[in-house]
């Protein structure tokens, strides 16, 4: 997000999915769309089948969507400044860059033209273990194509480089004039139904509601005034990365949790756990009892989206109603009355007789919310910037003019990930999600139905290396880092490159966050998930 | 543009459109069972016969492209008596235990059969005893109900892109079939298309009348596509996930997850009380007794070491306005900008 922000002045999904019936090209990179946006693969599959699209995928696995793609290319994890500036050269000396579009729309250009200008097809093929043929096709289609559209999403972030690597997509989609028209864009697919929201209704250390800075005094003198407080912080805070560690270091005494779980879901758990530990009081707010509630000292039962009434902002900024649907017994209530009655015992009177009249102080605080009522998107959700009542809203972003004028290249060079195999831990662990399970597994490791399908956690790895191992599918193997080590069962699959494991995250019995690596990208500070070492043995 | 008259009205519709499209688009109903406006006209049930002026047979009009100046008659009484003995002949195969089906209310087979005023009475066959086989614990087909009108097969090839069932067998033997186990993700779109209670849902305990069903219509919430699916509730019990084809990004299609991961809102680990932990263990609380605990100590470990001393993480899985809520309790009561959540994860 913030990659795109730097480029464009604004971090969300340019356009929205049916957007993609106009693409010409769908590049689709560190997103297994099919698994984990299963909805969104299915305009990507009908925009090939009915209007002839051309699908390049980028990924070190060969996920699904490579069955449905004209050109898949495989970079060796970790490599995506290279590829991209490796198309970005090759479009360039070919001429097919948007010479005009470039020249009105955007700034740094010829910083970003010398920068790339020694990405030759030879070097990043070396880099990446991109064919060099490949390279040229797959540049040539992304270049001639009018429009064409990029699709990303955690593959690409959770590296210690994710803001490098989503500048470079930004700088590839600007390169062709693609940004600001419909079928184009750089679209990021938000993981979890809400993580638009939160960002948009600021749940971040950095930004009030609407991405409007802390560290601006008008803005938190206009904040003040609306909740008549007489000093609201001006220094930013820290991010959840960085909270674990101040904990740790004795800053952070007390953490107020809700509806997360850090400790199934954060890199390095054994470290997480230790500063979980560290806290003087820590109080989580959740429907289970996960395994950071576990941890607590105080947890309140909240209600799950069925119990309750509100909005979601899906990944294309749409704010669409969340209505409830059953009324459960026991004492478990709403996350908005258990905040608003703390609050009051704490002597700041926050009441609201319901989610209404919060979307009503949402509007009023919110530029870019403003024209949005529950009454409006009664049927059909509105896609912000929605700036008054009569407005429509805005599924394509930056038409004309970008928002922060105008478009921002960006010369970026590569940079290693955090810890790559050696002789000691020779395997790379990628970790992800499977189509079954979501997120920490909490709600879909409930019940019966899904869990015939996906019952047991299972490790990735391909053949020749299953071979070497001496071991058979279904086999279990001990996976050890520099962090800590578990035990997994594996299936041997086409998916993962040699000397790569893949390893789903939402099992905690076989917690893979154990072994993942606390590097964080300097800026976005996301985790890099996607790339560490480890050593697989077999167990016997 | 080609101009043509259906049912003495003149209609004019962009080229290659189909007589059905025209005729809709001019509000004219003709019935249809296997069309639907997702899939590629398939042909296969023959209830949308028209007769054209000139031609001598009824042509399917899912099927047949307008042509510049044709004449189409809907409604006559050799097509209603075509589509009496198309429905005969599917009543031959398909049991009448609508009392007993899942779709039973909501059926197009049942509406079409009460609209032509048939009773079981028609063509009688030797009873196959088919075998119950589907790739899915998840989803159940029904050999007998089946009409054969193959919108699950087109759905999966041509909205799932997977092709995981096809047609099996031949003639009267012919049946819906798994033609790649491991391609099928119980996405349940063959469900959500089949136009009787050929497939249906088989996760639920407890099963409903369509009309004893109350329906909400919500925002799934698992991942950012946001669909929209309606929870079926019986009784305050929830009892399976509905979609609606005009409705959301997702036109009535939805994932494993969305469609069959609803079991976790009522389950019995569900936490019912506020907890607090003396001694290691947790003990059940009153919400007076927990907020009035945790005010207290937010209160004393701000007053010793101050807000910044206090974080919090909102969750992606909340509403807006709770994460809204969230925030503004942190910056404006307890004073920090400690304030994350997951999106980074």
């Amino acid at each position: 997000m913030a990659g795109l922000a730097t480029a464009f002045g604004s971090g969300a999904m340019t356009n929205p999915i049916n957007d993609v019936f106009k693409s010409e090209a769908i590049l689709v990179t560190g997103s297994n769309t099919t698994e984990n946006h299963p909805i969104f693969a299915n305009y990507i599959k009908e925009a090939i089948f009915r209007k002839g699209a051309k699908l390049i995928v980028v990924d070190p696995r060969k996920i699904d969507l490579v069955d449905y793609a004209s050109i898949w290319l495989r970079p060796k994890p970790g490599t995506d400044v290279v590829w991209i500036n490796g198309l970005m050269h090759i479009i360039i000396k070919e001429g097919l860059h948007a010479k005009e579009y470039i020249e009105e729309r955007t700034e740094g250009f010829e910083e970003l033209k010398a920068c790339v200008e020694k990405y030759t097809p030879e070097y990043v093929s070396g880099l990446t273990g991109i064919p060099i043929s490949d390279l040229m096709n797959a540049a040539i289609a992304f270049g001639k194509a009018e429009p064409a559209s990029i699709m990303y999403a955690m593959g690409i972030t959770q590296h210690i480089t994710g803001t490098d690597n989503v500048k470079s997509l930004a700088n590839l989609a600007m390169l062709c004039g693609n940004i600001g028209v419909e079928g184009g864009g750089v679209n990021p697919l938000r993981g979890q139904n809400n993580v638009q929201g939160a960002c948009d209704l600021g749940a971040l250390p950095n930004v009030l509601t609407g991405y409007q800075q802390v560290t601006d005094d008008e803005v938190r003198k206009r904040f003040e005034r609306s909740w008549e407080v007489e000093h609201l912080p001006e220094a930013p805070g820290i991010t959840v990365t960085e909270m674990f560690n101040a904990a740790e270091e004795g800053k952070v005494k007390a953490m107020y949790i809700m509806g997360e779980n850090p400790m199934l879901s954060d890199p390095d758990l054994n470290h997480i756990e230790k500063c979980i530990n560290s806290l003087e009081f820590l109080v989580v707010q959740d429907i289970f009892l996960t395994e950071t509630a576990k941890h607590a000292d105080v947890v309140f039962p909240g209600v799950s989206f069925a119990e309750k009434e509100g909005t979601f902002t899906n990944s294309e900024r749409k704010v669409q109603r969340v209505r409830k649907a059953i009324q459960l017994e026991g004492e478990a209530r709403e996350d908005y009355w258990i905040i608003s009655e703390l609050s009051k015992r704490m002597g700041f009177q926050m009441d609201y007789d319901g989610p209404g009249e919060i979307m009503e102080e949402i509007c009023k605080v919110t530029p870019s919310y403003r024209g949005i009522t529950y009454e409006r998107i009664e049927k059909e959700g509105i896609p912000w910037p929605c700036p008054d009542e009569s407005h429509p809203g805005t599924p394509v972003l930056h038409v004309g003019q970008f928002a922060r004028g105008k478009g921002q290249f960006s010369a970026i060079d590569y940079k290693e990930p955090a810890e790559l195999p050696d002789d000691e831990y020779p395997f790379l662990l990628s970790t992800g999600r499977v189509l079954e399970h979501f997120h920490t597994g909490t709600m879909t490791r409930e019940g019966r139905g899904l869990n015939m399908l996906y019952p047991e956690l299972l490790a990735e790895i391909n053949q020749e290396d299953a071979s070497n191992l001496g071991i058979g599918n279904g086999d279990v193997v001990h996976v050890a880092s520099r962090r800590g080590d578990i035990e997994v069962k594996t299936t041997i699959s086409e998916r993962p490159d040699k000397g790569v494991i893949f390893v789903p995250f939402h099992f905690k019995e076989s917690p893979v966050n154990v072994l993942t690596i606390n590097a964080i990208d300097p800026i976005a500070k996301i985790p890099e998930y996607k790339v560490c070492a480890v050593r697989v043995e077999k167990v016997v | 543009m080609v101009d043509l008259i259906i049912d003495d009205k003149d209609v004019t519709v962009e080229v290659d459109t189909t007589i059905l499209e025209a005729a809709r688009s001019a509000g004219i109903d003709i019935p249809t069972l296997c069309y639907h406006e997702r899939l590629s006209p398939i042909g296969s049930c023959r209830m949308c016969v028209v007769e054209i002026e000139g031609f001598p047979h009824p042509m399917t009009a899912c099927t047949t492209p307008v042509t510049e100046g044709i004449k189409v008659t809907t409604n006559s009484e050799r097509l209603v008596r075509m589509r009496k003995e198309t429905l005969k002949l599917i009543l031959v195969n398909h049991p009448l235990d609508c009392p007993v089906c899942d779709k039973g209310g909501e059926c197009t087979l049942q509406d079409l059969v009460h609209d032509f005023e048939l009773d079981s009475g028609g063509y009688q066959i030797e009873k196959v005893d088919w075998e119950p086989v589907y790739s899915t614990p998840l989803i159940r087909y029904w050999p007998d109900r089946c009409i054969m009108c193959l919108r699950c097969v087109t759905a999966c090839r041509e909205i799932k892109g997977l092709g995981a069932i096809d047609i099996g067998g031949s003639g009267f033997g012919a049946r819906i079939a798994v033609v790649d186990k491991d391609k099928c993700e119980s996405c349940g779109e063959c469900i959500n298309v089949c136009p009787t209670g050929a497939l249906t849902e088989n996760l639920s305990q407890l099963k409903g009348r369509p009309w004893m069903v109350e329906r909400v219509m919500t925002t799934c919430t698992y991942c950012g596509c946001g669909c929209q699916l309606e929870i079926n509730i019986l009784d305050g019990k929830i009892i399976g996930i509905t979609t609606k084809d005009d409705v959301g990004i997702n036109k009535g299609s939805l994932c494993v997850k969305g469609r069959f991961g609803y079991e976790f809102i009522e389950s019995e680990e569900r936490l019912t009380r506020p907890l607090i932990k003396k001694d290691g263990k947790f003990h059940e609380a009153s919400w007076n007794e927990a907020l009035n605990l945790v005010a207290e100590n937010f209160n004393t470990i701000k007053a010793s070491h101050g807000a910044d001393a206090i974080a919090g993480l909102s969750s992606a899985r909340c509403t807006n306005e709770e994460n809204y809520l969230m925030q503004k309790f942190m910056r404006a009561v307890i004073g920090t900008n400690n304030i994350d959540h997951c999106a980074r994860l």
